[in-house]
């Protein structure tokens, strides 16, 4: 072990402070092990503190018919049932405990009359089921979270990325990362490693995603040789802001259709009678995102490209109280007073439901040590999710990750990390500072951005897919001559060409999933291939790194269990 | 499009000196939006903290015209076109390159604090109307734009001895939680130093998620800091207590 470099030593190190990671520390925390926490910006500003809408937990504090069966049954609906059977049961029969546990940590959620944790409507659940804070659920739950985290005493390297897993063997050794601050190196030695980084919506220009979301997890645990799962399914959430251009692509939260919010196209149909009439504004976020992007092709959009969303037919305070971040936002951004008139929205990039392939009781992925949960693990969401299980995701799996940590460390001595891994870590990231080209990140991250926006968006095809992957290859190598100025001070462009490198990565993979999969489900949609196909119903793609080769496999799916079988069969109560 | 001069802050802790920029302007445009024109044309290492571009997270602080701002925040067309506009780190805090600071301290300070604690036997039942004054202070997004404003610290660098109007909505959401059952009046005396807050709401002009921090949080905590300390009845049952 080279001494050369600042050393941290941990039992488990955690990479990423959003829900799924800080959920995971306190979970590792509270069974004693001694934990570290890594993360790209300050704490508590992490993409969870963005989620706008709520939490998706059967508590049925509002209906009382809902169970978790019921939520079990959407998830998977709601999945195109690609999803892990065993996680989405998991995750509906524990989101309401990890609810609970966070009220009793402190968190505030808007209440029922009878003084209980209030729940809200929202796209593809059959009951009320969101709890809530107006529209800053995120919020409530990262500070919760992050105060309940120092309270406990964990130790968290602020703006610190990792570039690299380090390995002994075919076992997670610890990270190597860089200080933002002053680019120094720093080693992370650890028995075992949780993944909660995240996705990776900074591929695409219209996005509601901020900066951190590079793919950074899915990118180390793929180089690490952990398996990536179903990587074509990017969800498009139907309704980001299309204007003014500055805005476009921030979110508007699902929660605006779920306090009664009406869609229109310019002639002032209500379109969605067309895509779901049963569902309508309240369908899955696949088909309203379709139904959108349809209406505007098709010469039926607004005047800057998107669709009329309206919730001015509820009382002025009503909107002000339940949606105030949207009242805010549209009013300072886009001088549009939502209490009085619609807004204008459009699908944006927003959450990636493949990513690494996790174990449903442990969330350990393929390698041994390593464990992933949140956005940055797939399983759970199938080809597509529903709104409001994300931040259940986050709680359920993040606890599941830290309690499947600690067991794996309490067995391990700590690794061995061998000189070589670092110091070629530590080339790599020098590399741009050496090379004097005129070849800029900023202007490779457009030229991606324009490929996945134009090639790999909403709709697919054959042809577009296979000229992304010749413009994938082109910007590979231009990545190889990237080259920067400055001093490793805080350096946005330099940080920027480590982050390229994961974003390439993923992107490849989404491309070359996606081009796999000869059929439309979920968020997946091949103008070539339009209908569902019972075989690929039964079929995960699966990436792995073969030497420097990305490989591209097919895997049957789990066969579903008779008795979660029926529940599905269970008409009871469940949209289409 | 019509170009805006920007006059940008270049330095660390060294020091520096504000550099000129041109920066074409587009509808809408907000203040980081500019930055990031600058950096994808002109200085890729110019540095600038910033997260969500939607006010959610509260990074991207910085003083623009003299002001203190969330930059996400700040649309170019509120600003006077026909002038450069100046954009500065926050002074309260240590320059660590160009636009970014050290607010370290603050999560120091935040450490002090005792989390919430829950009464023994409650049965988790809240009143809507029992909880929105919590509701209002737990919008806080911590962007210190009210740390950096703050006289005591801005101008008398009380870092030591105060805790500041963030930490002050921190306490009063807790306190104000009608579950919580610990009490921080101590430590609001002693640690976070609330009496040498002279209210003039410097704090809640510049919050951008509009918290009435000094009517809200600072003055009923002030109010129990008194009833405390400097109740007579309650300092003679004290001295009778041997407390």
């Amino acid at each position: 072990m080279n001494s050369k470099y600042e050393t941290h030593e941990h039992d488990v190190l955690i990479i990423g402070a959003g829900g799924a990671g800080l959920r995971a520390a306190i979970e590792a925390l509270s069974q004693g092990a001694n934990v570290g926490v890594v993360c790209k910006s300050l704490l508590g500003k992490a993409h969870t503190v963005m989620a706008e809408g709520g939490i998706a937990a059967a508590m049925a504090n509002v209906d009382a018919a809902d169970d978790w069966r019921a939520h079990f049954r959407d998830t998977m609906r709601g999945g195109k049932f690609l999803n892990n059977w065993r996680m989405a049961q998991l995750h509906a029969q524990e989101a309401p405990d990890r609810v609970r546990e966070l009220e009793q940590w402190g968190a505030l959620f808007d209440r029922t009359e009878d003084g209980r944790i209030l729940q809200r409507a929202f796209g593809g659940h059959s009951f009320k089921r969101l709890c809530h804070v107006g529209d800053r659920t995120g919020l409530e739950m990262i500070r919760t979270l992050q105060d309940r985290g120092v309270q406990m005493g964990f130790d968290v390297y602020m703006e610190c990325t990792t570039t690299r897993l380090l390995m002994d063997g075919g076992r997670v050794a610890g990270a190597f990362a860089y200080w933002r601050e002053n680019g120094r190196f720093v080693v992370f030695k650890a028995k075992a490693v949780v993944l909660a980084t995240g996705g990776i919506g900074k591929a695409w220009p219209i996005t509601s995603n901020s900066w951190e979301y590079t793919g950074d997890g899915m990118a180390l645990a793929y180089e690490a040789g952990a398996e990536l799962l179903d990587m074509e399914f990017v969800q498009f959430h139907p309704t980001g802001m299309v204007w003014p251009p500055g805005v476009q692509g921030l979110l508007v939260t699902e929660a605006v259709r779920g306090e009664g919010g009406i869609l229109t196209n310019k002639n002032g149909e209500r379109f969605m009678e067309k895509y779901d009439p049963k569902r309508m504004e309240l369908s899955t976020r696949d088909v309203v995102a379709r139904a959108i992007y349809t209406e505007v092709r098709e010469g039926r959009g607004t005047e800057h490209g998107g669709a009329f969303l309206d919730i001015s037919h509820k009382p002025a305070e009503y909107v002000k109280r339940k949606l105030p971040s949207m009242y805010h936002q549209f009013r300072e951004l886009a001088d549009v007073d939502i209490t009085a008139g619609p807004m204008e929205v459009g699908p944006t990039c927003h959450y990636m439901m493949g990513g690494v392939r996790v174990d449903a009781e442990t969330a350990a992925t393929s390698i041994a040590g390593l464990f992933a949960a949140g956005e940055v693990a797939a399983g759970l969401h199938g080809a597509n999710r529903l709104g409001g299980n994300s931040l259940s995701d986050l709680l359920v799996f993040g606890r599941r990750a830290g309690l499947g940590a600690v067991e794996f460390a309490k067995q391990q001595a700590v690794p061995a990390v061998d000189s070589t891994q670092i110091e070629e870590a530590e080339r790599a990231m020098l590399a741009p500072f050496e090379r004097n080209t005129d070849e800029n990140p900023y202007s490779v991250h457009s030229d991606l951005q324009q490929i996945m926006q134009i090639l790999v968006g909403i709709y697919r095809t054959e042809e577009d897919l296979n000229s992304a992957m010749e413009g994938l290859a082109r910007l590979k190598e231009r990545v190889q001559r990237l080259s920067i100025n400055g001093s490793r001070m805080f350096n946005p462009g330099w940080h920027l060409c480590a982050d390229l490198k994961s974003m390439l990565t993923v992107s490849e993979a989404v491309t070359r999933s996606a081009l796999a999969r000869k059929e439309s489900r979920g968020a997946h949609s091949r103008i070539d291939y339009p209908n569902l196909d019972a075989a690929w119903g039964k079929q995960n793609n699966i990436i792995s790194l073969h030497g420097d080769q990305m490989n591209l496999e097919q895997r049957p799916t789990r066969e579903l269990l008779a008795d979660l079988q029926a529940l599905l069969a269970d008409e009871k109560g469940a949209g289409a | 499009m019509p170009d805006v001069l920007l006059k940008i802050f270049r330095g660390d802790r060294e020091g520096g000196q504000t550099a000129d920029y041109q920066v074409p302007v587009a509808p809408g445009m907000v203040v980081l939006d500019a930055l990031h024109h600058v950096q994808k044309h002109q200085a890729p290492d110019l540095a600038v903290r910033w997260n969500c571009k939607a006010g959610k997270c509260g990074s991207c602080s910085a003083e623009v015209n003299g002001r203190p701002r969330l930059t996400c925040k700040t649309r170019m067309d509120s600003l006077p076109q026909d002038k450069p506009i100046t954009i500065l780190p926050m002074k309260s805090f240590p320059v660590i390159k160009d636009l970014v600071t050290d607010v370290s301290w603050n999560y120091k300070v935040n450490k002090k604090i005792p989390g919430f604690t829950p009464k023994a036997g409650t049965n988790w039942r809240m009143q809507q109307e029992d909880i929105d004054r919590v509701q209002e202070f737990r919008k806080c997004i911590e962007c210190f734009l009210c740390q950096n404003v703050c006289h005591v610290l801005r101008e008398h660098d009380k870092h030591e001895q105060f805790g500041g109007p963030r930490f002050f909505v921190r306490v009063a959401g807790l306190e104000m939680h009608p579950l919580d059952g610990v009490s921080r009046v101590g430590l609001l005396k002693k640690e976070l130093g609330l009496g040498l807050c002279n209210i003039t709401k410097c704090c809640t002009e510049v919050c951008p998620e509009e918290i009435h921090i000094t009517d809200n949080a600072i003055i009923p905590l002030k109010e129990r800091v008194v009833d405390e300390y400097y109740d007579p009845v309650l300092r003679l049952v004290r001295k009778i207590r041997g407390g």
